[in-house]
């Protein structure tokens, strides 16, 4: 059997808040372990203050990591590790929300991409320039927009080059953060289906953070769903949402707004708000807005329970879970 | 029908010579939820705004057009006028709660302040009532919560709080304008819910305006489609959802993930190419570049507006007779 190309075990991440008198810390992951295979897309799904950017951030090696393991082809690159840590950054990509600040502003985009392929230097300088009118066709965009900034192209435009520009070092995996959150939603589809071809054309492995169920549904084989700092459901994505095993997943599901004009708002929705990270309550740590909680949930967080290929974190068992009636999103 | 609560007729918004929003008209029934969709860039904001009279700039005007509410034009009302409808005939929420609260008035003061100044209520009523008002946006512990400072409240409970301070005045319309759109999609449920039963309680008429068109399609009666700052399409939720007339409605429709059918792993439909900003107009419908219908007539000849099937579509080709 291969190695997983990416790792993570019982990750803990954790940084201090700002304040002069109280020290207070922000409890961003709290033990994260999750596998992803080679060509595999995994949706990490979650509300505001979920974890889930500190996380993503966490794996390239963007944040400083408090404990736990992360390897990258069996190369340990959390810790002490420089030489695991290259490796990784030779192999993988962020694609982020915001295309305007990811690039920079006073450089064209032509620019920006032979930037990448110069620092890594495995591509001659001489045939830089070929290389990144293939990368920006690769992504969709004419060679006329090559000489433009990043202040110069549409959201959908600049998003394409950001994406180019992630692989131009021709990444196995990529790291992609609610990267088409702040595009409309026609332009959406044009960037979800760049994505889906690409992870076709060059088998690349991605992990796509999002706050949409809807588009982690299309594009990801696997999804894990996360509040306050923890994966409290994992699995394949259809089974996930079709049968959620978490109360939490199915509120989410039963939230997402369907455009069925006869299906009304849900009627009781998940009640309260995600407490803050940096005051987790004890126990599990969705049991303040569960309906279903038990005394022991406000004790002891619930171990992560596996059957098959589904991962779940609570103390109910599946057929329990049925007072937030899950739904299809099909229309 | 009886006579429509606002009447907004040929509204033209326009910067210097570019118009924002150009020549859109619309009905508000009392106790009805209009629904305003589009993309960024569409015109929404700015037609919302403008029936607030709240532009963002001096260089931002109303250039043409009817704004009727009652026996008044706010479209030609002196400031001074408007200033007294404000509050009393329109309140407004917006996207971003913490930027429309004041940061350092408790909730409770921001909630009376304007009782106190347009109802003459005196210290100790608005103060009462201002608690009452946060009761009934679903603020647990009102007493001790209208003591709070709008940082010591979550996300939801401020822009429950914004929703308390425009229904201050006791208006008859609400402007919502994105006002989930900062939200997660479980508190956003909540936000909605609260909408609707403001509705039902006080018969509140709101615009609101988003460009989700999930949120739209669960809250509203009708639906007003903006395209490059104009309404494309405009009738009954259900009209427009199950079988949209405008090519940019279906468009629209179909971007939706998993509202398509499509299964996992297949690409979504789009709408090629992007929405045209103010400064560059293509001549004729301006969707023309994008639709798949266009003649040379869509390239010439901009299409009006005009009842169709129950609704109001502006198209040269409407989607008549089929299947979507």
């Amino acid at each position: 059997m291969t190695p997983p190309l990416l790792e993570v075990d019982d990750l803990v991440v954790h940084y201090p808040a700002g304040g002069m008198l109280r020290r207070r810390e922000v409890q961003a992951v709290n033990g994260v372990s999750l596998r992803l295979e080679p060509g595999e897309t995994l949706g990490l799904v979650g509300e505001s203050g979920s974890g889930k950017s500190t996380l993503g951030r966490a794996l390239l090696g963007l944040t400083p990591v408090t404990a736990g393991h992360v390897g990258f082809d069996g190369k340990r690159v959390s810790g002490r590790d420089r030489a695991g840590l290259a490796h990784l950054r030779r192999n993988a990509a962020m694609i982020f929300q915001d295309p305007f600040n990811a690039l920079n502003p006073r450089q064209t985009i032509a620019t920006s991409i032979a930037e990448v392929l110069r620092v890594k230097g495995e591509v001659p300088p001489a045939e830089v320039p070929a290389r990144v009118a293939a990368l920006l066709d690769l992504v969709g965009l004419r060679p006329d927009l090559a000489g433009r900034k990043p202040h110069a192209l549409s959201g959908g435009q600049c998003q394409r080059a950001g994406i180019a520009r992630a692989l131009a070092i021709e990444p196995r995996l990529v790291i992609a953060d609610e990267c088409v959150a702040a595009l409309d939603v026609s332009i959406q589809g044009q960037i979800i289906n760049l994505l889906i071809e690409l992870k076709a054309r060059m088998g690349l492995a991605m992990i796509f953070i999002a706050h949409d169920l809807a588009i982690v549904r299309r594009l990801c084989d696997r999804v894990a769903v996360m509040y306050l700092g923890r994966i409290v459901e994992e699995g394949p994505t259809e089974a996930v949402f079709s049968s959620p095993r978490h109360p939490y997943t199915a509120a989410l599901v039963a939230a997402i707004p369907s455009l069925d004009p006869a299906r009304p708002l849900p009627a009781d929705p998940l009640p309260g708000e995600p407490p803050s990270p940096l005051a987790l309550p004890p126990g599990c740590a969705f049991h303040p807005r569960c309906r279903l909680a038990r005394p022991e949930c406000r004790e002891m967080a619930p171990p992560a329970r596996h059957d098959g290929e589904r991962i779940t974190a609570c103390v109910l068992s599946p057929d329990e879970i049925t007072t937030t009636q899950p739904r299809s999103m099909e229309p | 029908m009886s006579a429509p609560l606002l009447s907004v007729r040929d509204l033209r918004v326009s910067a210097g010579p570019l118009d924002l929003v150009d020549g859109i008209s619309f009905d508000l029934g009392q106790g009805e939820i209009l629904g305003l969709v589009g993309e960024s860039g569409s015109g929404k904001t700015m037609a919302c705004r403008a029936l607030m009279r709240l532009l963002p700039s001096r260089q931002v005007a109303v250039t043409g057009g009817r704004i009727l509410l009652g026996d008044d034009d706010l479209a030609a009302l002196p400031e001074a006028d408007m200033r007294r409808l404000r509050g009393h005939a329109l309140g407004m929420v917006f996207q971003n709660p913490a930027s429309h609260l004041d940061p350092v008035m408790r909730i409770g003061d921001q909630i009376a302040e304007g009782l106190r100044l347009h109802r003459g209520l005196d210290r100790k009523a608005a103060w009462a009532a201002a608690i009452d008002l946060l009761a009934q946006v679903g603020i647990p512990d009102p007493a001790r919560r209208a003591r709070n400072y709008p940082h010591e409240f979550s996300g939801g409970m401020r822009q429950r709080a914004m929703i308390a301070v425009a229904l201050s005045c006791d208006p008859g319309i609400l402007i919502a304008d994105e006002p989930t759109t900062a939200l997660d999609v479980t508190v956003q449920a909540q936000i909605l819910r609260l909408l609707l039963a403001l509705r039902e309680a006080r018969g509140l008429a709101i615009v609101l305006i988003s460009h989700d068109l999930g949120v739209i399609a669960q809250t509203c009666d009708r639906i007003a489609v903006m395209y490059a700052g104009r309404i494309v399409e405009q009738g009954a939720k259900t009209d427009i959802l199950r079988r949209p007339l405008h090519p940019y409605t279906q468009g629209l429709i179909r971007c939706q993930p998993g509202e398509d059918g499509g299964g996992p792993g297949l690409p979504l439909p789009t709408i090629a190419g992007q929405p045209p900003s103010a400064g560059e107009m293509p001549a004729g419908c301006r969707f023309h570049p994008r639709c798949p219908r266009a003649s040379e007539t869509c390239r010439r000849e901009m299409p009006a507006p005009h009842a169709l099937e129950g609704r109001i579509v502006a198209c040269h080709h409407p989607l008549t007779g089929e299947v979507p």
